[in-house]
């Protein structure tokens, strides 16, 4: 893919005096859905403040889309944020909120009106428009935010914590407004603690911990690269202890246990493709009828809970 | 078509490039910081400042104390001057200056609200100009009325048709005008000195005391460290000079066409550095 169209991170540090921020990143993040994963303190709220220059990095460089950071007058033609900062211009409507910055970016007032009116459309915003931000909810304000960062159609948004505060009806709205945006080509760059709902979303997602980027890539490809946690797949079938049998006799099984109500085998395999390999053999053979499989621990909170050692966040 | 005003068609869009762009930025950034100028939280001590020296006016129009009276109009130049020298032009344009120019950035750090421009397709020399030319006008308009109005109120109620010969036909009128002009100065210089001070500096009160403290001071310096001041060259413009006290260091007025160039090239200076640092701003509201 060529280089403008990617968002590099080439070797980049940011300390706070001497408390780190973000070490030594090296990133190429490609259009689609990517996700910054890791606990408070991790360093993701960081690296969405360097790629949009509200940070400078100590070290490295960064460009989005091969614009540096460091030129807001062209970055921002490219890019929308949505940051954490709770807080907006005194006095302002929504849409008073949304129209001014526009014609900060210079877009004459007929435009300006025109992408306030289907900012506000997007997030479902049209009717508390004419309202002061001032007297809306938690979830209308991150609304009106979001609202803010999408309305000059940039092609790169970077989201913080862009679901918190929304309401369940809400929030699947605002994931299908992410995947439709994804399915156009955009890159979004969104953050979160809920991992079942970057699990859903993501077309990959970034691990960070204590400023380390710990892991990187397809979901699926992180979890089959850790090799020391056995993947662990259940098996629902007529004759559990004949199938483990069949299975414990490779080498790359390390574990087969029959379960408790003996209508099912649970498995630790270091190679699960070959086991699947294997378990198709075994009932296109009629060794055993299955009426079920599925792994266990192929998904962000087992990564999470493996790489950085707690469960993650839930909605 | 040059590449000043090249046009750039991105969907059903019209973008501007270069200055007819940034010219349209300034406006935009204007016009919502001249709304928070007036009409925002912190406009109320504005009010209140640019109304100080009208009120004790206001007052000996409407009770003039027996005894009191001033025989002839010519006396008032000289109370005047003093007014405006020590209320109007050290304290009310000083700490309006101060309160408005300060708080362009400052304010909005203090607010969380900084990081919206900072996320706008604006360079950040351009958002400083905006901002800079906001507290300009709202300074101007504030204090030139204070100005004007301070003149009024002490001439028309005790003279009111020798007034308005002396403001119509006599030396009335370029004295106001004057004294107008001076307070547009003091604005544009204290303005830039008070923004840059507010980019900088956490707690900005301790730096403008300090100049405060070495404004009023002035008087006493040798005539070179003198023009190391705002109020040097505003003084060197006032049309009636007045007595600094027994112990003032006298030195040569600047003539007008140095003091008025001198201010506006340091006021320009200013502003460059304000646009350097304003370039390499973080935006880390926790340690604002």
């Amino acid at each position: 893919m060529p280089l403008d169209q990617l968002i590099i991170f080439d070797n980049v540090s940011k300390f706070y005096g001497e408390i780190l921020g973000v070490n030594r990143v090296n990133l190429q993040i490609a259009p689609g859905i990517t996700s910054l994963v890791g606990p408070n303190g991790a360093g993701k709220s960081t690296l969405m403040n360097l790629m949009t220059g509200l940070l400078r990095p100590t070290r490295g460089a960064i460009t989005i889309v091969g614009i540096p950071t460091d030129q807001p007058e062209r970055l921002f033609r490219k890019v929308g944020y949505c940051t954490q900062f709770d807080s907006f211009p005194r006095g302002l409507t929504g849409r008073e909120f949304l129209n001014s910055f526009l014609l900060v970016h210079g877009f004459d007032r007929k435009r300006a009106n025109e992408l306030t009116q289907v900012a506000l459309e997007r997030v479902n915003l049209v009717e508390a428009a004419d309202r002061k931000v001032a007297a809306y909810s938690k979830g209308m304000r991150q609304r009106i935010r979001l609202a803010q960062a999408i309305a000059h159609e940039p092609a790169v948004l970077i989201l913080d914590e862009p679901l918190n505060g929304l309401d369940p009806m809400v929030r699947a709205e605002t994931i299908a407004l992410f995947r439709k945006f994804a399915a156009e080509g955009l890159h979004l760059i969104i953050s979160s603690h809920i991992l079942h709902e970057v699990d859903m979303m993501s077309d990959r997602v970034v691990l960070l911990n204590n400023g380390y980027i710990v892991a990187e890539g397809n979901i699926h490809g992180v979890r089959d690269e850790m090799e020391e946690h056995p993947m662990q797949i259940l098996i629902r079938c007529d004759q559990p202890a004949k199938l483990a049998a069949y299975v414990f006799a490779q080498n790359h099984v390390v574990e087969a246990r029959v379960h408790d109500d003996r209508k099912g085998l649970f498995v630790k395999t270091r190679d699960a493709d070959r086991f699947y390999l294997l378990l198709n053999r075994a009932v296109a053979e009629g060794e055993v009828n299955v009426e079920s499989v599925a792994p266990v621990d192929d998904d962000l909170s087992a990564v999470y809970q493996y790489l950085i050692g707690t469960t993650g966040g839930s909605a | 078509m040059s590449s000043a005003t090249e046009v750039v068609s991105r969907k059903s869009e019209t973008r501007l490039l270069g200055w007819p762009l940034w010219l349209r930025q300034i406006g935009a950034i204007f016009k919502l910081e001249i709304e928070k100028n007036f009409l925002g939280r912190r406009s109320l001590l504005i009010y209140l400042i640019a109304i100080l020296p009208l009120f004790p006016l206001f007052v000996l129009a409407v009770f003039n104390p027996p005894g009191t009276r001033v025989k002839d109009i010519n006396e008032y130049s000289m109370i005047y001057a003093f007014l405006y020298n020590g209320l109007i032009l050290r304290t009310v344009v000083f700490f309006g200056s101060a309160w408005i120019f300060m708080n362009l950035f400052r304010g909005e750090l203090v607010d969380r609200s900084l990081h919206y421009y900072f996320l706008s397709a604006v360079r950040r020399e351009v958002l400083v100009v905006g901002k800079y030319f906001s507290g300009l006008v709202t300074s101007i308009i504030l204090f030139t009325s204070t100005t004007v109005i301070a003149m009024l109120l002490l001439y028309l109620p005790h003279f009111y048709s020798q007034s308005l010969r002396y403001f119509t036909e006599g030396r009335g009128l370029s004295q106001i005008l004057t004294y107008a002009g001076i307070t547009i100065l003091a604005c544009i210089g204290y303005g830039a000195f008070f923004l840059v001070v507010g980019l900088f500096i956490r707690n900005p009160i301790i730096p403008a005391l300090l100049l405060y403290g070495w404004e009023w001071l002035n008087f006493l310096l040798p005539p070179l460290l003198k023009k190391i001041s705002v109020i040097h060259y505003l003084n060197s413009l006032v049309p009636v000079q007045i007595s600094q006290g027994p112990f003032a260091v006298i030195a040569e007025p600047t003539p007008a066409w140095i003091a008025v160039p001198s201010m506006l090239l340091v006021t320009l200076v200013v502003l460059v550095l304000a646009a350097y640092r304003i370039r390499h701003l973080e935006i880390r509201y926790g340690s604002d």
